[in-house]
Order: C-alpha cells, then structure tokens, then sequence
C-alpha cells in the first residue's frame, strides 16, 4: 500500500503532441481515484506514465515517497489490469496469474497459496487449469483481475477494465471491484470514459480535459458543484442544460438570480431540476414545448424546446408524467438549483449556491 | 460447390487423380527401379513392377556406395545433408527470431537502415552472389567443412520478415503485462513470444529444413572431400560417372534414401501443426 504523488507530470509525444500538461495530484494511501474525461484526453497516457509503461516527460512521480520517475514497471511495485486483459494466451489461467510471482523468484507453495487465495475470491478456481481462449469475457476479466491481485502489489491500476463487457456484467463487475477495494484498501488509480463508473467507483474523481485536471473532487462534489462548464455538461446524464442568464432575464426571474456573482452569463440546470409541479417555495417559472418524449423505465426524458430559446433543453422527470407531445407547459426550477458560470472562462462563478 | 452434381463430381476426380497420377508417377518408377537388378536398365524398356534386387541394392548402397564413382556411403551422405540442412534450418530460425525481435520491440539508432539491409539480403540469394562468396568461403579456409557448406546459406532474411509480420500482430499490451509482471527483455522472448510463435516456427522449419536438404549447386562447389558430400550431390555425382552406363536400380535405390527424411521431417512437423492451430489463441 502506499501514496501516490504527481507533481507538474507532463508528457509531450514526438511532433510536440502534448498529451499531458503537468498534473499535480496526490493520491493517499488506500484511496480509489478515478480518472475520467473524454476520449483523447489524456487518461490512458497518465495512468501509463504512473505505471512506466510511458516515459515521463517532465514533473516528479513518487510512490510513497521515492521517486519513481525512472523505475521499471516491475520496479514500482504496482499491477495494472488493461481493457483487452492482455492475458498470455499461452498459460493457463494458474500459468498467468502465477507469472509474475514466478519472475519474482517466489516460492513454489507460496505462489500456490496466492494464487489459489485470488482465484477464491474472484470465484475463477474451477477455470485455473484452462486457457484464457476458453474463458467467456467475465472470467477472463476476473483473471485480469487475479493476476494483478495475487501480486499483492502497492496500487492497483485499471484502465477501462470493464469496457468490453457487456452492460449487465459491467454493472456486476463494477460492484464487485468497489467491494474488492474495500476489502484490500489497496491505493487504486481507475480510468474510465464512463461518468457512471466514475460516479459510483471513486472515493475521489479527477476530471481531465485536454490534457489537464478540470475538477478534484468526491463524486458527490463534482456532480453538486461543478467547477467549470466543461465538467458540468460532461458528469450527469443526460447532460446539464444551459441557459444564458439574459434569457432567465428576460423571463421575469430577476429577483431570483440577484444573488449571483456578476460576472455570470451562463446559468446551468440539470434535468431533473426542471420541475413539472411548482414547488411552494420561490421559484424561477420557464414555458416550453415537448418535441419528444422519452420514456427510459424508471425515468422518462423530455426533449422540449423552451420558448425564446433555440437551446435545446432535456428534462428527466418520474416515470410516467402527465404530458403529451406537442404540449406547450411551464417549467419550475427552484434558485438554489442554479449552477452559474461564466462563459468566456468556462468556469464557476461563485462559491456556495446550491 | 455445396449442390450435388454427379457429372460435375465424377469430372473434378478425374482431374485430380490425373494430377495426382502424374506426380505420383515418378515417384513410382523410381521405387520400382531401384528393387530391379543391374541388368534390367539395359534392355531399353522401363520395368513397371517390383524385381527382387530391393535388399541388395539398399544394402549395398547404405553401407559402400558407389566407390567406383567416388560416393560415398548413402548413409554418410545422409548424415551430411542432415547436417547441413538442420545448420541452416536453426541457424536461420535462430537469427530471424532474434533479429525481428529487435526490429519490432527496440528502439536503436539506425533500426530503418538495420531493417533495409535486411531486406536487401532477400535479392541476394546464393546463386547470385556464389563467385564473391565462394571466394570468401575459401579466403576463410572453410572449403569443405560444415561450416562452408551452412553459414553462407543461413545469411537471408526470408524468415526474419515472417516472424516481423507475426510480432506485430501480437498486441502490445502483451509485452506491457510482461513488463508490469517483472519479465525483462529475454524472459518475455523466450516465455512470450517464442510459445506463441510455434506454429510459424514449425511451418518454417519444415521449408528451411527442405531448403537446407535441396542444396545442390553450393556443396557441389565447395566440397571435393567425399566425406563431406551431401545425398543430392552425390546423386549427381553418381549419375555423370565417367565411361560407364550409369548403375541406375542404384542410384534410384539411393534417390528413394534421399527423399525420405524431407517426409519424415514433414510428418514429424504436421502433428506439431495441428497442435498449434488447435491451442494458439487469436
Ligand atoms: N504514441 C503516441 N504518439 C503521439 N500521440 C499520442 C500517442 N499516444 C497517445 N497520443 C495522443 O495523446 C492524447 C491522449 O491519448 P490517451 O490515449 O491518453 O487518451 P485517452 O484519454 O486514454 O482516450 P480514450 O478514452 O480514447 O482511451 C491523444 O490526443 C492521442 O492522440
Ligand atoms: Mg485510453
């Protein structure tokens, strides 16, 4: 177990690609952080910098205090699981979960022992004699998982380990990489493209854009407070709507939006902060069109165009709301619910709203 | 092809048992030809089945040859071959698995010029350059040696671009797990790449090996020690013997000698084919 510390780490590829511009994050020791961001922004490329898969450009890594910059993979005491599991095709099920133990001269019973501890709790043992050719995408992502597990190593790092599996088993895994790092409290960095996975896996999220860290934050923090537009619209789905603040103006919501700070041009509402029934309290009352509707189980999504606006705006509301398509309704949302941002920056105007 | 037309069925077995009769064909004669006595040749017409000289005539050429002719024994020309065509076959192997191993999986200085002059060795095979090496062969005292008859054979690069192919369709997380699993450069070789690259070094060996075992003009060359004569020289050599009718129920005695470890070798390699086939993963 240990802490992980990333200081101005930077990456720049040949043809002056910067893929990652100087990150500074500390990870403490136990914790499971979650990298997410778009695709292209540069998750895979940090992750493989902390593992030494990637050449660190520029900046300072350290595990647990000592420097790693430039340690071999093997030298850092981490296990990494990849999204295709790179299993060796080769071994067995026992064979690679029991490789990199074996190129660490450990001995014989007791690699038995570990392996045969990780294969019980990823429920792989009756596979341990097969070919990962004969394993279906689950198992094959468990042994992924065992072989990083038996290790025993200080962090654990995942990229999109569970994006070739189906959204069933996906949901299924993700529990049971949560309960898993619970158990072993072993420091884990986690990339994904999936805000779900993001939201519900990590004890803390980092959200990337463009190379660079947008919001820190627990999951709840970046999903109640977001820190820029970019991260408001990427974490929730649907995603958050955005309003110009003149447009809430114009509709007669100025007492309500006094408290803002004022450079704020940009009023972000998320979907389901756009009620159907007013609230008692005082609210901010828009008109809108549904075009479409859309119902998704458990909740419905309406697709409305507002009056005034050519913003298209999504609202989720309760399974079954009494509305048609075609009609024209009033929409509540309640001041605390607004998130405001500043357009030229792209960030947060003010602290403490919602 | 899946519909059933008797005429269409009957019309593709015939070709193929024609082609397969005209390949077989020889092969045919030349086993009945090696079981006829001395005298059978002399007659003028090709006897089509078996005479009752096959002991003789394979013990005889097993154990003397034909010293008249200055061959040796067929044994010990098969050994030679044998030599000689596994040399090649490892040597080959051994420097193409290596050599693309670098290609793919290093980074050094000048890898584009590494990788050309390897390529270039593809138009350079023996027979174009045979005058310089020759040359260099003999410069190097190595005229009738196994090393003379192996080492300017090994030099080719044939293999190297299959196995550079293979590599690269190996997925690069491989060797990054390996990395991660404390394997350094060799360990993933051998414990990696090398299990997962059987089957093609199976199939080559089987071509390398008959590449090495067909050899003809460059031991002719270089070897005038008969106990360095390899089988298909030998042969040759027996056929152009001087003032006298070539012994043919001999030499075909010792052609059938000398196709047989090409088969062997092949039957030998299939089973290791269809293993790979069967467990290698995509
Ligand atoms: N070897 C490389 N050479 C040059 N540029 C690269 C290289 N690898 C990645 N990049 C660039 O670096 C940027 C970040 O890539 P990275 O793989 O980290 O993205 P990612 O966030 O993991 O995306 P995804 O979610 O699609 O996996 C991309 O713009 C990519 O084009
Ligand atoms: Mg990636």
């Amino acid at each position: 177990m240990a802490s992980i510390q990333l200081t101005g780490l930077k990456k720049t590829y040949a043809g002056n690609v910067e893929a990652v511009k100087g990150i500074d994050l500390e990870i403490a020791d136990g914790e499971f952080v979650v990298l997410v961001g778009p695709s292209g922004c540069g998750k895979s490329t940090l992750l493989r910098m902390v593992a030494g898969l990637e050449t660190i450009t520029d900046g300072t890594l350290k595990i647990d205090d000592r420097v790693v910059n430039d340690l071999e993979p093997a030298e850092r005491d981490i296990a990494m699981v990849f999204q295709n599991y790179a299993l060796y095709p080769h071994m067995t099920v026992f064979g690679n979960l029991a490789y990199g133990l074996k190129n660490r001269g450990v001995k014989r019973e007791e690699i038995e022992r570990r392996v045969h501890d990780a294969a019980a709790m990823l429920e792989i043992e009756p596979f341990l004699e097969r070919k990962p050719r004969k394993l279906s995408g689950g198992q094959r992502q468990r042994v992924a998982m065992g072989r990083a597990l038996v290790r025993e190593p200080s962090a654990f790092l995942f990229d999109e380990p569970l994006s070739n599996l189906d959204a069933k088993l996906r949901v299924q895994m993700r529990v049971e990489i949560k309960q898993l790092q619970r158990r072993l409290k072993t420091t884990s960095l986690y990339v994904t493209h999936d805000q779900l996975e993001a939201l519900t896996l990590g004890d803390r999220l980092v959200v990337l854009n463009g190379g660079s860290i947008e919001q820190v934050g627990t999951p709840m923090e970046v999903y109640e407070k977001p820190a820029s537009m970019f991260v408001a619209t990427f974490i929730g789905s649907p995603a958050m709507n955005m309003l110009p603040v003149a447009y809430l103006r114009e509709r007669g919501a100025n007492g309500l939006l006094d408290h803002l700070a004022a450079d704020t041009d940009v009023i972000g509402i998320r979907p389901d902060d756009l009620r159907i029934e007013a609230p008692d309290e005082d609210h901010l009352v828009v008109t809108g069109t549904v075009e479409l509707f859309e119902a998704a189980g458990a909740e419905s999504h309406l697709y409305v165009s507002l009056e005034g606006s050519d913003q298209p705006t999504v609202i989720r509301t309760s399974a079954r709301p009494p509305v048609a398509e075609g009609e024209t309704m009033r929409f509540h949302v309640l001041p605390s619910a607004l998130h405001p941002f500043n357009q030229a920056s792209g960030k947060r105007t003010q602290q403490g709203v919602s | 092809m899946v519909e059933n037309r008797p005429w269409g069925n009957l019309l593709a077995h015939l070709i193929l048992i024609v082609g397969v009769a005209l390949v077989i064909f020889p092969v045919y004669v030349a086993v009945i030809a090696s079981t006829q006595g001395p005298g059978e040749f002399l007659r003028g017409t090709l006897p089509l089945l078996p005479g009752g000289h096959a002991l003789e005539n394979y013990s005889a050429m097993w154990q003397a040859g034909l010293s008249r002719v200055g061959a040796p024994p067929v044994g010990q020309m098969l050994w030679n071959s044998f030599v000689m065509a596994m040399a090649i076959t490892l040597g080959k192997l051994s420097i193409s698995l290596l050599s693309a191993f670098a290609i793919v999986y290093f980074r050094f200085p000048f890898r584009l010029v590494f990788f050309w002059l390897i390529f270039i060795t593809l138009m350079l095979p023996v027979e174009v350059r045979i005058i310089p090496t020759f040359q260099v062969v003999a410069d190097l005292n190595m005229l009738n040696s196994f090393a003379g008859l192996s080492i300017p054979l090994i030099a080719s690069a044939t293999a190297t671009f299959l196995f550079r192919q293979f590599f690269m369709t190996i997925p690069e997380e491989l060797m990054e797990a390996a990395r991660v699993d404390g394997a350094g450069p060799l360990r993933f070789f051998k414990d990696i790449l090398l299990p997962l690259s059987v089957t093609n070094i199976a199939a080559l060996f089987v071509i390398l090996f008959i590449y090495g075992w067909n050899q003809y003009l460059w031991p002719l060359l270089i070897t005038t020690d008969p106990n360095y004569y390899t089988i298909v020289m030998g042969i040759q050599r027996m056929t152009t013997a001087a003032d006298s009718d070539p012994q043919w129920h001999l030499i075909m005695a010792t052609v059938v000698m000398a196709a047989l470890p090409p088969v062997l070798v092949i039957l030998f390699m299939q089973r290791l084919f269809v293993k790979g086939l069967t467990e290698t993963e995509k």
